[in-house]
């Protein structure tokens, strides 16, 4: 109301504050000279027309305070200065303030950083693109697939050509090449995209241009790339001549046409991309031939932005619209298969997914950390609150109001917390781009997970910071509502170990300090024992003794025929080598990011129910694939160097695939039909892990390398040597054939499963160190509040060991008294993780939250801990010296 | 002179807005004028009238401005917003419905 005459009063009030105070001055005293000259006139004498006026106008210096009420400076005024004392006051008690702003930034920093990374990974991953907040991730589903098939090409041209609610959708693909320039060869990854890609995303390229309309149709008729601003400096060393020049990507030569502009590292969440490719160019970079024109092979990762304004269920349902249409429309392939969104943090196709989990842990766990770091400084605070109860005594004595004194303290609590907020912060900005260091490196690959520190994040950490000063200040703000002023001005009574009353409150904090760290313990020992069996599982193959590489012949310019003559060789030579007991090529490696290739079949003699369309994955694999991985095959024969192209087309199944499609009947002998292709199943291999340890058995079948794309670069070998002696022998040999290959980094199958679970080792250790981080803090909570008993107990203590308790009596009393409260908080903590471990859930593999070993582990934990912390504080009890403690009261 | 009647509550600031309708004047004026009018049967306390004037000044209702006083000596003077304006014909309105209610109330035999 009327703030247009009040704004500027307030503020010329708040910085002018020197001129207001005289111009209220001179209005008083204009009035007083006024009245003064009335006196006079009355016939008073000046002197006493002076007293009398002064009189009349009630004091000045009361008008005048009134006067300043009325502009309400005085809030302001007083919230200064307790900024001011509390400032003085931290200054004044260096080690308190250290140790409080300390846990502060730590619990606020734990905070700030896992919204940076939610903020930077989930909700806004590609800083550089327009409108992230309504761009979502498309994907299909199945009645076996509910979560995220990718798309088919002509299902993703249609669902473009008839989206009405969303302004534009875009594919943009994963994909890899091995990059030769000068004489360095090495992996980086890249993007196929639809040709409106750069439009789509608005992110114009700085060089060149972008995609032109038609340059994604057409089989691997547009050679062109856009490389990335990182790759052109780095490789191409910034050349400004780059735009036009060419560059061998997957063996065939690209026309460099643009460069994509500093800070855009793609639409990937996990790794930066370094050049993208319009989707004319798929069969060039990915397996399974062409595919433009296959509405069975899904291959697609798409993204589409909605309309501003439209809502995500119309929009979903649309997509049902459309994607129902093509069903009845396709029914070979469609069949039973539905097109779906998803928002950005929950896109099923890249790293967004399998950080997902971890990161909603995180942010349970940094929230236990920070109440842990609260109750910390909420004791320290209270410890001081009770050295300053003379201080409140005499500030309420002389009449402060205790809302007075409850916002002088909340004040420093927020001074505190400030502080806390601010070393949180650089924290953060520190652990910006921790998260990616926690996976470990893959093959020349580079991750990106950047943090983003933007307004939300900033405005997140404010309110924390700001639930924080509740948090900690009410605690001795609720202890000076208990000031009994008569009491307190006495003297102070002398504390007794164990003793109720006021204690109950510092407590309570350390109770809530250990059960929340309990809790955290049993968390942390869950996801290490989970991690322990992810890691320990039988994928289905041997993971010990199989090592693999790949040398990327098609990258290299070779063509099939010399690619063919060049496998052979080096096979040959690899098999002579001295441990080498057996290696075979093959298209990929399982549990690797690369994906099978998926398709749809035919199965001779089973009829698919009317919902559903057979698509199965299958991988090419040469001659001793089976033998070398240490797959076992329960029926039939391993493919032989004699299924080649002449040959009779064969095919190995697993065993889910034979039970689901022959139902009980020998699948040997019988046929399945691919590409249009009929082949024989020769064998039927145990079922093994495909592309994650934690998938359900899945179908799955195997086909010879030779009698399809003859395109597999991996080369697994079975060998009890070290990977390093096998990577040197290897290399050796691929020089021996072409001195300008060099073969990728050799390692064991059982790396390629750690790194295959990264997600989960991350997850542990973010919650170990929390987990930890949280125990020490408990633990100087636990010694805080005993060490606090001992020192208000020295009378009780004395007069114990005057009366005859020995030493040990004495150790005993203070060490059962911190043990008891442990005791009780494990309790209330054991309490609580039963309840909240549940939330693990995905995280935890084979693994039941309520496993009894990690909660005795945690127990065991929290128990030293906890005896560590008491044990100082006990035994200073026990060197308590009778006759001064029995003196000084 | 009769004992001066104490202002009642609330009627001090309809006393100054009443006054400064008329013209923008100074505290002291203020105070002399309402003693005047009212024949010297209200006395403003003095005490009180600075506060006052600030909150009205803070209320928007009136507004201030140094200027020269008939004696030549610089002097705060404060004079009636628009909005005081309203203001003040709303609150006189009320004060009358009051006072007619007392004076019934006091006349019934």
């Amino acid at each position: 109301m009327r703030w247009y005459y009040k704004l500027p009063l307030r503020l010329r009030s708040i910085f002018h504050k020197n001129q207001t105070e005289l111009d209220l001055s001179e209005e008083l005293q204009f009035h007083l000279q006024n009245q003064i000259d009335e006196y006079v006139a009355q016939g008073m004498n000046p002197k006493e027309a002076r007293h009398a006026a002064f009189r009349s106008l009630g004091g000045i210096e009361q008008a005048k305070e009134e006067c300043r009420d009325t502009r309400k400076v005085n809030l302001i005024d007083n919230f200064l200065q307790d900024v001011r004392f509390g400032l003085r006051i931290l200054r004044r008690s260096p080690g308190f303030s250290i140790l409080a702003i300390l846990c502060l930034t730590l619990g606020i920093g734990a905070n700030a950083a896992v919204f940076s990374w939610i903020e930077g990974i989930l909700f806004r991953p590609y800083p550089a693109v327009a409108h992230q907040e309504r761009l979502v991730a498309i994907g299909g589903t199945s009645r076996d697939e509910p979560r995220g098939t990718p798309l088919s090409w002509p299902d993703f041209q249609d669902l473009q050509r008839s989206c009405t609610l969303c302004e534009t959708l875009f594919v943009s693909k994963i994909t890899g090449t091995t990059l030769s320039i000068g004489d360095r060869a090495e992996r980086t990854t890249g993007s196929i995209v639809s040709a409106n890609y750069f439009d789509a995303i608005a992110v114009p390229p700085m060089l060149g241009r972008g995609f032109l309309p038609g340059e994604d149709t057409g089989q691997s008729a547009h050679p062109v790339a856009v490389i990335s601003y990182q790759l052109w400096q780095g490789r191409f060393r910034g050349d400004p001549q780059i735009v036009g020049k060419t560059q061998r990507l997957n063996g065939v030569m690209h026309i460099i046409v643009g460069v994509a502009p500093e800070g855009f590292y793609g639409t990937f969440v996990g790794w930066g991309m370094n050049f993208w490719v319009p989707a004319s160019m798929e069969d060039i970079f990915e397996s399974g031939g062409y595919k433009l024109e296959d509405r069975g092979a899904r291959w697609i990762e798409a993204y589409a932005r909605l309309r501003p304004g439209v809502t995500f269920a119309q929009a979903q349902q649309e997509f049902a619209a459309i994607s129902g249409r093509l069903a009845a429309e396709y029914p070979a392939t469609n069949r039973g298969r539905a097109i779906r969104f998803w928002p950005l943090w929950q896109t099923p196709f890249n790293n967004a997914g399998t950080l997902l989990p971890t990161l909603e842990i995180m942010l349970a766990v940094v929230a236990f950390v920070l109440l842990i770091a609260c109750a910390n400084v909420g004791n320290l605070l209270l410890v001081r609150s009770f050295a300053r109860r003379h201080e409140m005594s005499v500030r309420l004595a002389v009449g402060a109001g205790r809302a007075r004194l409850w916002k002088q303290l909340l004040t420093e609590g927020l001074v505190l917390s400030l502080f806390g907020a601010a070393g949180g912060l650089l924290v953060a900005y520190w652990c910006r781009h921790a998260l990616a260091l926690l996976f470990p490196a893959r093959g020349g690959v580079q991750m990106h997970l950047p943090g983003e520190i933007d307004w939300r994040v900033l405005a997140l950490s404010a309110a924390v910071c700001l639930a924080t000063t509740l948090l900690m200040g009410l605690v001795p703000a609720l202890q000076t509502g208990k000031i009994d002023l008569a009491q307190s001005m006495k003297m102070e009574s002398a504390g007794v170990v164990g003793v109720r009353g006021r204690a109950w409150v510092r407590s309570g904090l350390v109770l809530v300090q250990v059960s929340l760290s309990f809790v955290l313990l049993v968390g942390a020992g869950l996801l290490m024992q989970s991690l322990l069996k992810v890691r320990t599982a039988s994928p289905g193959f041997n993971t010990r003794g199989v090592q693999d590489t790949a040398i990327d012949l098609v990258s290299a310019g070779y063509d099939a025929a010399r690619a063919q003559t060049f496998q052979d060789a080096l096979l040959e030579r690899v098999r002579a080598l001295p441990g080498v007991e057996s290696a075979a090529f093959a298209r990929m490696t399982p549990l690797s990011y690369v994906s099978s290739a998926t398709t749809p079949i035919v199965v001779d003699g089973y009829q698919p129910p009317p919902e559903e369309s057979p698509t199965v994955e299958y991988n090419e694999v040469g001659d001793d694939y089976f033998v070398t991985m240490g797959i076992p095959l329960v029926a039939g024969r391993e493919f032989t160097r004699a299924d080649d192209e002449k040959a009779a087309l064969v095919a190995v199944v697993n065993e889910t695939m034979a039970r689901r499609y022959w139902q009980g009947r020998n699948p040997l002998g019988e046929r399945l039909q691919l590409k249009g292709r009929w082949m024989q199943v020769v064998g039927v291999a145990k079922d093994s892990k495909y592309s994650s340890v934690r998938e359900k058995p899945t179908p799955f079948f195997f086909v010879p390398l030779r009698q399809n794309s003859l395109r597999g670069s991996v080369l697994n070998i079975r060998t009890p040597l070290a990977p390093q002696t096998m990577a040197t022998a290897i290399a050796r040999e691929v020089h021996a054939l072409d001195s300008n290959l060099a073969p990728y980094e050799v390692i064991t199958m059982q790396e390629q499963l750690d790194r295959s679970t990264s997600a989960q080792m991350v997850a542990v250790t973010l919650v170990g160190i929390l987990g930890g981080l949280a125990l020490v803090l408990a633990a100087i909570g636990l010694y805080g509040v005993m060490s606090y008993a001992v020192s208000q107990s020295t009378r009780e203590l004395g007069l114990r060991m005057a009366l005859g308790a020995s030493s040990s009596n004495l150790l005993r009393l203070v060490l059962s008294r911190g043990l008891a409260l442990t005791g009780a908080g494990v309790l209330l903590g054991a309490a609580a993780a039963l309840l909240l471990t549940r939330l693990l859930g995905n995280l935890l593999y084979q693994v039941s939250p309520r496993d009894p070993l990690a909660f005795g582990l945690a127990f065991a934990v929290m128990t030293v801990a906890a005896s560590a912390a008491c044990f100082l504080p006990a035994w200073r009890a026990t060197r308590t010296d009778p006759m001064r403690a029995l003196r000084t009261e | 002179m009769a004992k001066p009647t104490d202002l009642v509550q609330g009627t001090l600031d309809l006393l100054i807005l009443k006054t400064l309708a008329l013209q923008p004047m100074h505290g002291w004026g203020i105070a002399q004028r309402i003693r005047q009018v009212s024949k010297d049967v209200l006395q403003v306390n003095q005490g009180a009238l600075y506060p006052a004037l600030h909150r009205l000044e803070q209320q928007g209702w009136i507004r201030a401005k140094w200027g020269e006083s008939e004696n030549n000596r610089r002097a705060k003077f404060y004079s009636l917003t628009p909005d005081g304006a309203k203001y003040l014909r709303q609150e006189q309105a009320q004060w009358k419905r009051l006072s007619l209610a007392i004076e019934l109330v006091l006349d019934t035999p």
